[in-house]
């Protein structure tokens, strides 16, 4: 059974339909890339597998859970299931580091702090920043605050993590740091969804890529096949476009 | 005639201030109660609570203070409630500031940038975990200086209630007044205790947003 399973998806802004049936299923320990233009629906798609956005029409399962909007309890059980990255990263600035990692498993999950604190001190390392426990967020590069942000969302364990443009935000020379994380994570089996510009990555990770185009899926497959062979002459257009 | 000396105004100015300060204090506590019972509605999207609160809102921002004491005080007696002035000027001020802070704090909630939102939807948590643990804190941050700002009103809001008998430091100033025959030196001692009570608050207001300042 996929892990994350979409059919027939469908969300309006307005008159604005910016994704016109989105069916995609995504096996566990499966890493997905989503590619295209600005505006493709790119974003949204992804943004409506923890409900962070309404949608129209169709059904979204995550996990086996069906995705309730207005059932405030479906979706707090479903949200524990997917982790989200930002490209702001987002950190609570009034926390420090190991509490923004702490907050939610001791909120959400009722962990004592003691154990809390362990598992942060825990993924803090695996990020690469063991020492910035007691550290305050705007004490730390863009890199170090998205690598934060891996770990706080690990905290949650979840099932599936969608990255939303993870580098977007950060210097050239900081964005290798985030990705390293992120292929680890990957080589560890995490279910990924992410939406990048890093194509490059993408081709080395991703076991297959998801080419969006005016709110459809326009093309999926390998990378070596979306990369090396494009069928469309969009994913052409697209591809040449950013001199890949 | 009885002579009164200056020291005799001053002290029972400031008798009377005393319940300036207590009129205040009242106001101000029962209008954050519900000032922030306010805010949850409106930021929980309860169904009407919006268009509700909102009306709430303009209603007392619209009108003057004057006039929510007079109705207060007149209208409650209209209706067979048997009002004193210390129980209207608590109710009218109470509701007048629980409007104005309710309106002030919506802002300072609404400058938690969205991503906080997002950040901590996406982390599961409850609405409630949301202010308590996340946009609580911040918005908190931000809403001091204002919030102490309008602690000044307050103060300089309960004069009014003198319209109505309520013996504070206004009305004690009148009543010395009439009895002295002195009026510019007891109006003078008057404002000078408004500005004992809140110069002092004003001066912290603006301390904590100078700090607040520094901190960014």
């Amino acid at each position: 059974m996929p892990i994350v399973d979409i059919r027939g998806l469908r969300k309006r802004f307005g008159a604005n339909e910016v994704l016109k049936g989105i069916d995609l299923a995504v096996e566990a320990g499966e890493v997905i890339a989503i590619i295209g233009k600005s505006g493709s629906g790119k974003s949204t798609l992804l943004r409506c597998i923890n409900g962070l956005e309404t949608f129209d029409e169709g059904s979204l399962t995550v996990d086996g859970q069906a995705l309730l909007h207005g059932n405030a309890g479906a979706m707090r059980s479903l949200r524990q299931h997917v982790g989200m990255i930002f490209q702001s990263f987002n950190l609570f600035p009034h926390l420090s580091v190991g509490r923004n990692v702490m907050l939610a498993p001791m909120q959400v999950k009722n962990r004592s702090a003691d154990e809390a604190a362990k598992q942060a001190r825990k993924l803090l390392e695996r990020v690469g920043l063991a020492d910035k426990f007691d550290a305050r967020p705007d004490q730390l590069s863009g890199g170090q605050q998205q690598r934060v942000a891996i770990a706080r969302a690990l905290a949650m364990e979840p099932a599936v993590l969608l990255c939303d443009e993870i580098t977007s935000a950060l210097d050239p020379e900081l964005v290798g740091e985030v990705l390293r994380v992120v292929e680890s994570l990957a080589a560890d089996g995490m279910t990924l969804l992410m939406v990048t510009h890093e194509m490059t990555f993408a081709r080395k990770v991703a076991d297959r890529i998801v080419f969006m185009h005016a709110g459809c899926v326009h093309e999926i497959g390998p990378p070596q096949a979306i990369f090396g062979a494009p069928k469309t002459p969009e994913l052409q257009k697209f591809l040449a476009s950013i001199g890949d | 005639m009885v002579d009164f000396t200056l020291w005799d105004i001053l002290r029972n100015l400031g008798l009377a201030a005393r319940w300036t300060v207590l009129l205040s204090l009242i106001a101000f506590a029962g209008g954050g109660l519900i000032g922030m019972a306010l805010l949850v509605a409106r930021v929980a999207k309860w169904p009407g609570a919006e268009r509700a609160v909102a009306g709430y809102v303009q209603l007392f921002q619209g009108t003057p203070l004057l006039m929510q004491l007079f109705l207060a005080y007149f209208g409650l007696g209209l209706l067979g409630i048997d009002v004193s002035a210390w129980v209207a000027a608590a109710l009218a001020l109470t509701l007048y500031s629980s409007a104005f802070l309710t309106e002030i704090w919506r802002g300072c909630v609404a400058s938690v940038p969205k991503g906080q939102w997002e950040a901590s939807q996406a982390l599961a948590m409850s609405l409630w975990e949301q202010l308590r643990h996340v946009i609580g804190p911040q918005a908190l941050r931000i809403a001091i200086p204002p919030t102490v700002g309008f602690l000044v009103q307050v103060v300089k809001g309960t004069a009014l209630a003198s319209v109505i008998g309520f013996i504070e430091l206004t009305k004690a100033g009148t009543m010395i007044s009439n009895a002295t025959f002195r009026p510019f030196t007891v109006y003078a001692c008057v404002a000078l205790m408004y500005f004992v009570l809140c110069f002092p608050i004003s001066a912290w207001s603006r301390t904590l947003e100078r700090k607040m300042h520094a901190h960014r």
